[in-house]
């Protein structure tokens, strides 16, 4: 009889199914209509055009009547050794700047937090966030401003110690260092708001609760502030781990732009599909780099995601 | 009473307070210290700038670089208001569009809100990568050098439209979309006459992205746009820096003084006037800014 009674139902169901559902709720979907267009023209149709990853692609032919190489540009990626090198580059980059970035935004908010003279933290906090709103372009201009042989900043305050100036600029093994540094200094307040926010959620109790226990402050941090930031930071962490393919490509590509000499140490895979784009007009091998990007940037996901689903379902991604 | 005197002279908080102005001050400084010497740049006069480089503070005070960027304007006035009509439009219709299917993806008894909103977040996971979307956008929808190619690609994002579901999810009473239906109101009409007004913080942090996207862009410019009339304000700004490299080693190369090239200062007050309106956006939205993050951040 159960089996009769829930079964009825599910069909009936299935019977009214899509169709019905749009009847039923149309302005809802009519709602959903300009988004949908928008995924559709910008994220799903491009799919198709993955195939250029596998033809020699002229303008001529277009899609359809370049002529098919199969698995020649992946050949040619992998053994001319970019292929390594590029992500090798985009990784490593990643990990410095999500590891050492989240942990001086935590480090920041805890202590703004906790600090007294509100007017100070309020100005601290502004400023801090500052490099959030200066676009890419800007930042390079800085970087020039600071590093130019001739008239850059750096090289200003050595001569007048009296010291050699400093070609950075054609000294590659500098800038892992410094495009770390330009890195936090453009999201160091955007984490350190989003961090602060969560602390603002900490409910007072239990700071209150520990004080009557003879907590003091550094033991209120280390035992109610960080343990209650740790679900904020590994969610802040799956999302980043998700995109550690992407590389930060305004940073790249502004601030190192077409210097050849640094791309040994600063050129990543998205720098590298955006010259053979722009520059090379190779669309057969940008297409092919960056669709490697995004199929090993997908296997990452789903392998971080069911790890975490398994261990703790709460921090899935999905 | 006598718990909270005595914490505030505890040496521990007194230890703690110390360090923390001193690394907050450091904080504070690396992150200023670079804006300090653009400004300062672009009120120095260039042929001191060239003989003593950057410096924090100009040591004769000059706005002849202003002068010289505004003595033709026109070009800097056009990409401008280009930039403000994208940076507006698209802000206001992706917050539209956003919004509402923020909404609609939120209704429960909307039955496919998972399936579609995990349609739209998976265009994040994976992708065609940027060569197929490009030949996309300017081969098949033929955007190259239309406004709409900087309109287009940055009205919404994934992570945009899940920010504001859950913020809707976690702000909204379902009581006053209930009472809404009772009214015999329409959906469309519920969202625009009861949803709308109560989700501030939220429009306000989709918002500044948003607008942030649009003031910031100069990557779309560069793939889409060769007509100097479309460039966008920053697009214009890398082209001017650009030219500017190109002008100093020919320059160099055919012996003609680097100083007679328009010059360093003229780039920096670009910059400053580049960066204009959109850094005084924050204090404006900071308010809901951090209530929007917060609430819309928490997993629903």
């Amino acid at each position: 009889m159960t089996k009769n009674g829930t079964s009825a139902p599910g069909n009936a169901k299935k019977k009214i199914g899509f169709f019905h559902e749009v009847k039923k709720n149309r302005i809802l979907f009519l709602m959903l209509v300009p988004t949908a267009l928008f995924f559709i023209l910008n994220n799903y149709l491009p799919i198709i055009g993955v195939y250029y990853a596998f033809t020699k692609f002229n303008y001529a032919g277009g899609l359809f009547y370049s002529p098919f190489v199969g698995l020649d540009n992946f050949k040619f990626l992998i053994q001319s050794g970019k292929l390594g090198a590029l992500t090798f580059n985009t990784i490593a980059y990643n990990l410095v700047f999500i590891f050492l970035g989240n942990f001086l935004q935590i480090f920041l908010a805890i202590l703004l937090s906790q600090m007294v003279g509100k007017v100070f933290k309020k100005v601290a906090q502004s400023i801090i966030f500052l490099p959030y709103f200066v676009s890419y372009v800007i930042l390079s201009v800085i970087v020039y401003s600071l590093f130019n042989y001739e008239v850059g900043f750096v090289n200003g305050t050595l001569r007048s110690l009296g010291q050699e100036p400093f070609d950075a600029y054609n000294t590659p093994n500098i800038w892992p260092f410094l495009m770390v540094l330009f890195h936090l200094w453009k999201g160091l307040g955007y984490g350190t708001v989003v961090y602060l926010a969560a602390i603002m959620g900490i409910s007072q109790e239990f700071y209150e609760a520990a004080k009557i226990d003879g907590a003091n402050i550094f033991q209120q941090i280390r035992y109610i502030t960080i343990p209650l930031l740790v679900p904020t930071f590994i969610m802040l962490l799956l999302f980043a781990l998700g995109g550690i393919m992407r590389g930060q490509f305004d940073l790249f590509y502004q601030v190192i732009g077409t210097n050849g000499v640094l791309y040994d140490v600063t050129d990543i895979l998205d720098t590298y599909v955006y010259r053979a784009l722009k520059q090379d007009y190779d669309i057969g091998m940008g297409t092919a780099a960056s669709l490697y990007q995004s199929i090993f940037g997908f296997i990452i996901i789903m392998v971080v995601n069911t790890i975490v689903r398994k261990k703790q379902p709460d921090y899935a991604l999905f | 009473m006598s718990r909270f005197s005595k914490r505030e002279y505890d040496s521990r908080v007194i230890a703690f307070n110390i360090m923390a102005y001193a690394f907050v001050l450091a904080a504070v400084i690396f992150c200023v210290f670079p804006i300090i010497l653009i400004v300062s740049g672009s009120f120095t006069d260039n042929k001191e700038l060239l003989a003593n480089g950057y410096a924090l503070l100009p040591q004769q005070f000059s706005l002849e670089a202003y002068q010289q960027l505004f003595r033709y304007p026109e070009d800097i006035i056009r990409a401008y208001i280009s930039t403000i009509f994208v940076t507006v439009t698209g802000t206001a219709a992706g917050l539209f569009f956003i919004s509402m299917t923020g909404y609609v993806l939120q209704r429960k008894d909307f039955r496919y809100r998972n399936t579609i909103s995990f349609l739209i977040y998976f265009t994040s996971i994976f992708g065609g990568g940027m060569v197929p979307w490009y030949i996309m956008l300017s081969r098949v929808l033929h955007l190259q050098n239309t406004i709409m190619a900087r309109i287009f690609p940055g009205l919404m994002t994934s992570f945009l439209i899940i920010l504001m579901r859950t913020f809707i999810q976690n702000s909204v009473p379902n009581a006053i979309v209930e009472s809404g239906k009772i009214d015999g109101a329409g959906d469309f009409t519920i969202y625009l006459k009861l949803v709308l007004p109560v989700i501030a913080p939220g429009l306000a942090t989709v918002g500044l992205f948003l607008a942030l996207g649009y003031w910031n862009e100069w990557y779309v410019t560069s793939l889409f746009i060769s007509k100097k009339e479309l460039y966008s304000l920053q697009y214009f700004l890398y082209d001017m820096v650009n030219s500017q490299k190109m002008a100093q080693e020919l320059a160099a190369r055919g012996g003609v003084s680097v100083a007679d090239v328009p010059g360093e200062s003229v780039k920096m007050a670009m910059v400053v006037v580049a960066t204009g309106p959109i850094i005084f956006l924050y204090p404006f939205v900071q308010r809901y800014f951090v209530s929007g993050i917060t609430i819309g951040a928490v997993k629903g």
